[in-house]
């Protein structure tokens, strides 16, 4: 067990040249080139799926149940084997990763947007407005959301809509902090007291001056919050009471996966392995955006 | 001190209070609670009608809020449709499974997740330090369910060391136990590593080194408790996150607990279960909360002067 | 049309509650204290003080941008509101201030010509864009800004050109009333002078009313029509920069006129003031200098003194309005 203190190592001379290289990797780590260009291929998937799904996902072929994909004795027919059902795996997967990316986006979307006008009607206002927000945002925080989306559900229904909406309050605590924490300190930093002695309305200062400047840091906020949506997505739909058939979601697949994990296992596994390399790769540009634009995020 | 403690009790009663209103508007939301809570077909009618009363469902908004708290103070919530008793009674009695798998998950995961962030943070960049940020970041961002699935796979399918489900023996517990613990020492971890070296970078420890404590001494007596603060903040997320994971474990290894009565119940309907579970785990959260808000005035003696919780972030 | 400033007993107290106790003692920060003066159309007041004496909070009470505790103030027979309502949103067109750190009062995101056409954007809504375009180059060739200027942020425009384009936003509308904090404080001294060259155009063509606060005296000396010097939220002389500054008669001035370095003079010969700096949380009783002043007697622990006009000249000092009160030795 050691305490380590700074060791200085003298070298030739005092500026060294950075190979170009090297340089290029400190600037753009591996990791990150690899999370952007995940995130992109998952992009493309989203806006083509329909293009390119070799099969129809709720197409139901009984003779072709359980095949084994392409790698493990499998046919190019189906390249990642099909289902209990016959259906091709691959299909499925490329419509799940379209509905399940577009319902992340719409849901964070939603909860920025929320986040937002709580934040900035706090900071406004302050007084016993603000107190309302915060003890919100507190009893937000003191509640696992799982739980709550999870009661909501049950009682609510399970309609699309509902369940967006439900995604969608995933995470607006964190924007809500941030956006009147943010917006306060606009507010001391002058430009927007200056902007109200010039006679600006409220309006035309939060969204012409204030919003613009603390962009940046709403942007790294909304990008770490998409995978707790996703995350939650699909475990709700992985229990059964997220997306209902015959939607299809990368959790609803690996939740019927299941049955047949001792069989089958591919099934459950594919869909597991995008959702854990998708959120990987948005925690990764997350981290890296907020370093490379706001290190005093954290 | 007696402030402090009773600024954070009034918190703690608030966040209740919100809590409790929050499921009561939802119910409200759902329709009428008693068809919901009974299923028609097999109450007697005098009970329905007896729970009626008792909620007032015709009476204005705010008395029946009012009879819904008394009711929620005296236990009082309807019949499990599906078990055909209190619902109250249905959750306590699955109650202890739950317990049996979250205590030994708190112990362990405290117990690894500081020790590996100890040990990431005074070998700073070494290989075991990456190591174990690498494993640790997939700790958090793998979701709970596909590691439950992934070490089904590797130690019950392929392995057949363990059970896959179920609730008879000692070994059945092993799998649930090792994934939350797995998730949770992730991030335990994390934040450990990160409190200890912002704690081992300050002035004073550089100074008790340079003074010629041993390295052990340096890091029980003054780094440690002084990296407490934040590491007790993350035990308020823990409760949360243990909470979520267990629902999901639950399901994947057929546990018969709390969490595997929440998902059969919300497929049932069965929303007396699902209401006594949200305010049993509302009342859960709000006290552990309660718990590490005066740990913290216990720990920090700057909390309790200044009258108010610390700026993190 | 230039308006009349009139200031009428402005108070401007802030509790300060102590935390952490659960019988919280509260102490009153003092930081106006009784300030009554009155600016005529087309005439610039100068305000000098040391920190603490309430400068910066004067020129916020004047432009209402916080209510006074007590006191009002009047400004071309409208009275000043502090309400951020639609109304005094509208009077803003009227009155304008001019900060002493530009580029915290600047968007760092937009460029200077589209922070110098907002308030017309804000005020004028019936402009046309092209109008607005030729105001604001009008304005900036007023401040001396060249046309290209316009296009670039303020983190690339040096101390004195920021500046500048403060005082082109505030008079894009032509107020009638300037309040300027500090202006050129934060400024070299070379700049200093052009600002000052700038405003002295400006007052010539547009003849605003305005008020000019500052610790620096040269600089006050050098703008202002008259001159009030502030102490612990009080005003305790008022005169011509000539009478203030060449003839103190309250002895707070002379100290601060002595402390000027001034060729010839000696350093022996300036006033040293002994004492604890001012706290506008502890006001002594009394005058509130008597604690330093090394001209004090025992009465001036005891009652406050009135500002007390004759001519155009005002001082608030029990030896100079009160000769025969005495009471004893020197405190």
């Amino acid at each position: 067990m050691i305490i380590e203190q700074e060791v200085v190592i003298a070298s030739g001379s005092v500026i060294e040249e950075k190979r170009r290289v090297t340089a290029f990797f400190q600037a753009w780590p591996p990791a990150v080139i690899f999370a952007i260009l995940w995130l992109l291929l998952m992009m493309l998937i989203a806006i083509f799926a329909p293009l390119i799904t070799p099969y129809d996902f709720m197409a139901v072929d009984v003779h072709a149940r359980l095949k084994p994909p392409l790698f493990f004795g499998g046919s190019f027919a189906h390249l990642l084997g099909t289902d209990q059902l016959g259906r091709d795996v691959l299909s499925r997967a490329l419509a799940s990763i379209r509905i399940s990316i577009t319902i992340a986006l719409c849901a964070t979307m939603l909860s920025t947007l929320i986040g937002l006008v709580l934040g900035f009607t706090a900071a406004y206002f302050r007084g016993w407005i603000d107190q309302v927000i915060l003890t919100l945002v507190d009893a937000q925080l003191a509640m696992p959301f799982m739980i709550i989306a999870i009661a909501v559900l049950a009682f609510l229904g399970n309609s699309l809509v509902i369940f967006v909406m439900l995604l969608g309050l995933n995470g607006w605590e964190q924007i809500t902090r941030i956006a009147r924490g943010l917006a306060i300190s606009a507010d001391t930093q002058g430009y927007a007291a200056a902007a109200r002695d010039i006679g600006a309305s409220p309006w035309r200062i939060y969204l012409r001056h204030i919003l613009p400047n603390i962009s940046a840091t709403i942007v790294v906020a909304m990008t770490l919050n998409i995978p707790g949506v996703i995350l939650l997505e699909s475990s709700l739909s992985f229990l059964g009471i997220g997306l209902q058939p015959p939607q299809t979601s990368l959790g609803n697949m690996v939740g019927y996966g299941r049955d047949y994990i001792q069989s089958a296992p591919w099934i459950m596994l594919m869909p597991a392995a995008v959702i854990v390399v998708t959120t990987l790769s948005v925690s990764i540009v997350g981290d890296w955006l907020r370093d490379r634009l706001d290190p005093t995020l954290r | 001190m007696l402030q402090f403690v009773l600024t954070r009790l009034l918190r703690a009663l608030v966040t209740l209070f919100i809590i409790i209103t929050f499921a009561f508007f939802v119910l409200r939301l759902a329709g009428d609670p008693a068809s919901r809570f009974f299923d028609p077909s097999q109450t007697p009618p005098e009970v329905i009608a007896a729970f009626r009363r008792q909620w007032g469902l015709d009476q204005p908004v705010w008395v029946q809020f009012y009879r819904y708290i008394i009711a929620v103070l005296h236990g009082d919530l309807g019949n499990s449709m599906r078990e055909n008793r209190s619902a109250v009674e249905t959750v306590l009695s699955k109650l202890p499974a739950t317990l049996e798998i979250m205590v030994p998950t708190l112990i362990i995961k405290t117990i690894l997740g500081i020790a590996a962030g100890v040990t990431a943070a005074l070998h700073r960049n070494s290989v075991f330090d990456r190591m174990i940020m690498s494993l640790s970041v997939l700790g958090f961002t793998v979701p709970t369910f596909v590691l439950a699935l992934v070490l089904a796979l590797i130690f019950a399918v392929q392995l057949r060391w363990l059970p896959s489900g179920g609730y008879s023996t000692v070994s059945h517990m092993i799998l649930p136990v090792a994934t939350l613990s797995i998730a949770g020492a992730a991030v335990i971890a994390r934040y450990t590593r990160s409190a200890m070296i912002e704690v081992l970078g300050r002035p004073f420890v550089r100074t008790a080194a340079a003074k010629g404590v041993r390295s052990s001494e340096v890091v029980t007596r003054h780094v440690l408790p002084n990296a407490a603060v934040p590491i007790v903040t993350i035990f308020g997320f823990m409760m949360g996150s243990l909470v979520g994971g267990s629902v999901i474990v639950e399901s994947v290894f057929s546990w018969p607990g709390i969490g595997r009565l929440l998902v059969a119940s919300v497929q049932a309907r069965d929303l007396a279960v699902v209401q006594v579970i949200l305010l049993l785990i509302g009342a859960l959260m709000v006290f552990s909360n309660l718990v590490v808000d005066l740990l913290y005035g216990l720990i920090d003696p700057r909390m309790r002067s200044r009258g108010g919780r610390a700026q993190a972030a | 049309m230039k308006g009349a400033l009139s200031a009428r007993e402005l108070k401007r107290y802030y509790t300060l509650r102590q935390r952490g106790s659960l019988f919280s003692t509260s102490k009153t920060l003092k930081a106006v204290d009784g300030l009554s003066f009155e600016v005529a159309p087309g005439e610039m007041f100068g305000l000098v003080g040391e920190s603490g004496s309430g400068k910066s909070t004067t020129a916020r009470l004047l432009l209402g941008q916080i209510p006074p505790t007590s006191g009002e103030v009047w400004f071309g027979g409208d009275k000043v509101g502090s309400k951020p309502d639609a109304n005094w949103r509208r009077m803003r067109k009227r009155m304008q201030m001019i900060y002493q750190d530009p580029l915290s009062a600047l968007d760092p995101r937009i460029v200077i010509a589209g922070q110098i056409e907002e308030p017309l954007i804000v005020h004028f809504p019936e402009f046309t864009p092209a109008d607005r375009r030729r105001r604001v180059a009008q304005v900036m060739a007023d401040v001396g800004l060249l046309s290209h200027h316009g296009d670039r942020y303020p983190h690339e425009l040096s101390g004195g050109q920021r500046q500048r384009v403060i005082i082109a936003r505030a008079l894009a509308m032509e107020p009638e009333l300037l309040v300027c904090d500090e202006p050129v404080s934060a400024l070299d001294v070379s700049v200093q002078a052009q600002v000052l060259n700038v405003f002295a155009d400006i007052r010539e063509r547009t003849g605003f009313t305005g008020v000019f606060i500052s610790h620096d005296l040269k600089v006050v000396r050098q703008v202002a029509d008259r001159v009030g010097v502030m102490y612990l939220g009080r005003i305790v002389e008022m005169g011509t920069p000539d009478e203030v500054f060449h003839r103190p008669a309250h002895p707070y001035t002379k100290a601060l006129v002595s402390a000027v370095p001034r060729t010839g003079r000696s350093a022996r010969s300036r006033i040293i003031l002994v004492g604890e700096p001012p706290n506008p949380v502890n006001v002594p009783s009394g005058c509130p200098f008597h604690t330093r002043c090394p001209e004090a007697r025992s009465g001036c622990r005891s009652l406050v003194p009135e500002l007390v006009a004759s001519g155009g000249r005002a001082v608030a000092c029990h030896l100079v309005n009160n000769p025969s009160f005495s009471g004893g030795e020197a405190a």
